[in-house]
Parts: C-alpha cells; structure tokens; sequence
C-alpha cells in the first residue's frame, strides 16, 4: 500500500504582497521519484524552502504524520542546496570537515564527531568517486566537485527523503549525466524518496517517475504519461508539451 | 640582552602580571569568536557593541557604578536588539550595527556633557588602559573568557555548521536562531572586556584581526581557530612589553601588533598560492 511520505495541504506563500504559491495541495508517496518544473518566478525554490521550514507559510505540511523537527531527528531528510556560489572561496574548512557535518543531525548536545563518523565519512566520498579530495579546501575546489561534496553531506545520514534544487546547474553535460545516474540508484536500489527541482524540463521524464507543474499554482501533478496524454496539458502547453514529453 | 632584563624586571609588577594574564584571556575569548563572526560576515557587531559600551560606561559613572558591571547587562541587550533588527525588521545586517552604534554613541556623548565632572574617565575608556586593571577586574576578565571559550567548544559543531551553511543547519535541525542568540551574547560580554583592556575605539579590532590573519593561512577550521588564538595572545604578550619599554598606549600597540602578524600572514597566503 502506498505510505504518503508528506502531505501539503492548502500552502500558500507571500513574500509582501506578492504571491508565490497559492493553495498547492498534493503527496509524495515514499519511493517516488518527483520531478519539479516551472518558469522562472513560478515558486520552485519556495516550495522547497517551505518543506524544509526555511521560510514561514500558511497550510499544513505533514512528514508521516509528523512535524518536520520530529521528522528531521529520525534522520530522515537529505538536502542538497540550489548554489554552490554561497560557498566563499577562503572558507576554512576540509571536504572532509564538510561531508561530516552531514551527521549532526544525529548528534545530541554537545555534538561529538568521533573516528568512526570520519569512517563513514570516507566510505561515502568513496561511494561518490571522491576520496581524493578530503583534506582540500572546500573554497578551492571546482563547481562539480563541490555539488559532490555537498551530495555526500546531504547523503552521509542514509535520509529516506532526499531533496535537490537544481543541482546540476553548475555541472558539465557529463558530471550531469553521472549525478543524475546516481540520484537514479540511490532512487531505485535503495527506495530514497526524491523531490528534485530543475528548470531543465526536456530532461526530467528520463529519470523521474512523477512530474509536478508549477506555476504558483500546482498546474499538473501525476506520472509523466498521464502527463503526456493529457488533452487538458495539451491545451496549456501547445507545443511545450512534446519538449517535456520527448523521451516517448 | 638589556632588552630581556626589562622585560624580565617589567614581570615584577603587580600591575604588568595583571594586564599579561586579563589580556591573554580576552584575546583567546576573542579570536574563538572571531572566526565565527568574520566568517558570518559579522565582525564590525564588536565595533558597534563598543559603541554602545561608550554609552553604558557614561551611566555607569553617571550612577557611580563599576562600568563592567554596568556594562554587561546592557551590552548584552542591545546585542540581542541588533540580532532581531537584523532578523525580524528585515533592517540590512550591517545597517542595523550602524543604528545601534550611533544611538550608543550619542547617548554618551549627552549623558557626559549633561551630568559633567566625568569627561576625563569616560574618554579614558575610548582607548583603555590594560596597564590600570584592577584584580576584581582581572578575575572578571578571566571568569568571562574561560565561559566564552567553554561555550564555543560545546557549541563549536552547531556554530561551525551555521556558519558554513545556515539553511543546512536548520535542516540538520540545528536551532539556529538560539545559536545566533548565543554567539551575539558572548561577544557582548567580550566586548565589555576589551573596552578596559584597548578601549572602545579599538576592540572590534581584537575580535577581526586574529581571526582575518588566521583565514590568510589555514585550510581547516579547527586550525583557523587555533592560530587566531595563538595570534591574539602572541600580540597582546608582546603589545604589553613594547608598550612598558617604549611608553607607548597599550591598546593602540597591540593592535599594531595585531596588525603586523596580518601582514605577515597576508604575504605568506599569497606566496602559497
């Protein structure tokens, strides 16, 4: 039976008086793989940002019945941020230091990294191909190798919920590729839950199982061939509708 | 070697033990938070808080209260003002330093011209006097610095993760807003040190200058905090002596101490790359 891994009742955003998202309601069944697309300005990012609490709304999101805190010391939310440019380029820190940082949410007051969270550490960066760069400077390492780093910290928890904004908006067409494989298995093989944002629509049917329209409003949310049979869709997007569809 | 024998002669007073042990303590309380608050892009909130400590030190002598312990309460308050403009008001970090940082100032600068009779003790507070601490106030400083240092090594994972990424930390449910709370609280209570130790004018430079000449070398965190330590104690040891042999203002030399080191670090940062 398919669990519900969050529910969004009735959420509405506003950033002044501007609305961003207006009474988007829909679940996320555990296991599914979401993709989540829209113009630029259609509520994206602040749908994330609303799901993770990083910003105030009104409606209700619930995490298996929980609260997000409650939801978040079971370890169960990973989360891989929209730009690397927030990262300063003289910022003190190791990938190593970074990738462990991933573990807190399991550490009690005061938090302790011991020996065997740098082993787990290890293990992850080795998973993601990229045990060499441990003890380089977080600031100095290119966009790609950052995003790895950052998935490794946002995946060092094993979260059954991983969520993405955009994040191959700094990577080559070939790191794209790999990332976008590996989010694929973590998906299939290990049954993380994943909610990725992206604003390259033409490539999301190849690896998601659902797509979520968004334009401040939920304008279509369900598999990607009802999408793609959808005369409703068809009239909203004219043509557009074949450059999401084009896997078929 | 006469050099040595002054130095040596000079660790016979009382009053240069005084100013070794209160100096060295502020400035490791100092650099711990300093990394934190560079790092945020936060570091003029020393500058701003000494401002206000201008202020609370003119009621203090308005009241004939000991400053410092005048002080504390008061700094601590309008810490915590200028973290809430900062994050409610939704007034601009560095503009919200500034408007609290004037207001100090003013109120100051009425209260003294107003009450009269004390100009000369409140301006002495501008640039301070470590060579003049008192050992109620060597015990204070002392207190106040190992409480810094304990707090921000018990914190110490929870800060670095907001400084590295806020909303992460949040996520990894780091209260964050308790954290900030916390740090802005302890540099308050840094602060109100250093106002006695280089005065008003020039503490902020205690908190940024260690921690900037620190971010020139290292790679990892742990040890950004470990030089900055070992900067700002190495310059206030030697900021006392220069300023015993040569009579020159105390505060003022140990942030000229401070200085150098961040040249030395600035060129040794760009040869590495």
């Amino acid at each position: 039976m398919p669990v519900e891994i969050i529910q969004i009742k009735n959420l509405s955003v506003k950033y002044g008086e501007i609305e961003a998202l207006s009474d988007v309601s829909f679940d996320i069944i555990s296991g599914d793989y979401v993709g989540i697309v829209g113009p630029n300005g259609s509520g994206k990012s602040t749908l994330i940002k609303s799901i993770l609490g990083l910003i105030p709304f009104e409606g209700k999101i619930i995490f298996q019945g929980e609260t997000l805190s409650d939801f978040i010391l079971k370890n169960n939310i990973g989360y891989l941020p929209q730009k690397m440019s927030f990262i300063d380029q003289r910022f003190p820190a190791t990938a190593m230091e970074i990738v462990v940082s991933g573990l807190y949410c399991r550490k009690k007051f005061p938090k302790r990294v011991t020996k065997n969270d740098y082993k787990t550490a290890g293990e992850i960066m080795e998973t993601l191909g990229i045990s060499g760069l441990a003890d380089r400077s977080i600031g100095k390492l290119s966009g790609g190798q950052q995003q790895r780093i950052l998935l490794a910290r946002a995946l060092i928890h094993s979260p059954r919920l991983l969520i993405l904004d955009e994040p191959t908006v700094a990577l080559d067409p070939q790191s794209r590729d790999t990332f976008a494989s590996i989010i694929k298995k973590l998906n299939s093989e290990h049954g993380v839950t994943i909610l990725l944002v992206s604003h390259d629509s033409g490539s999301m049917g190849k690896y998601a199982s659902k797509l979520l329209y968004l334009d401040r409003k939920v304008v279509f949310y369900g598999t990607f061939d009802n999408f793609c049979r959808s005369d409703e869709m068809t009239k909203y997007f004219g043509a557009d509708q074949h450059i999401i569809c084009h896997r078929h | 070697m006469e050099i040595f024998s002054q130095i040596y002669e000079s660790l016979q007073y009382v009053f240069v033990q005084r100013a070794i042990i209160a100096g060295c303590f502020m400035a490791l309380g100092c650099s711990f938070l300093g990394i934190f608050l560079v790092l945020r892009r936060f570091s003029l909130i020393g500058d701003g808080l000494a401002h206000v400590s201008f202020a609370t030190v003119a009621i203090a002598l308005l009241l004939q209260a000991q400053p410092m312990i005048v002080s504390i309460p008061l700094v601590a308050v309008a810490s915590l003002i200028i973290l809430s403009l900062n994050e409610k008001a939704k007034v601009y970090g560095d503009a919200a330093i500034g408007l609290v940082s004037s207001f100090g100032i003013a109120l100051g600068v009425i209260i003294a011209s107003t009450a009269g009779g004390f100009n000369v003790d409140l301006f002495s507070y501008l640039f301070g006097n470590i060579l003049s601490v008192s050992s109620s106030e060597v015990w204070l400083t002392v207190f106040i610095s190992l409480l810094v240092v304990l707090v921000t090594i018990l914190f110490y994972h929870d800060l670095f993760a907001i400084t590295f990424d806020e909303d992460y930390a949040h996520v990894s449910g780091i209260k964050v807003k308790t954290v900030n709370k916390i740090l802005i609280l302890l540099t308050s209570l840094i602060v109100v040190l250093g106002i006695k130790i280089v005065g008003t004018m020039l503490v902020s430079s205690l908190i940024i200058l260690p921690a900037v000449s620190a971010l020139q070398i290292v790679r990892s965190f742990k040890s950004a905090i470990a030089l900055a330590g070992i900067f700002a104690v190495a310059s206030v040891i030697i900021g006392i002596f220069i300023s015993y042999l040569l009579n020159y203002p105390s505060g003022a030399t140990i942030v000229m101490v401070n200085f150098i080191f961040f040249i030395g670090s600035f060129i040794s940062g760009s040869l590495k790359k």
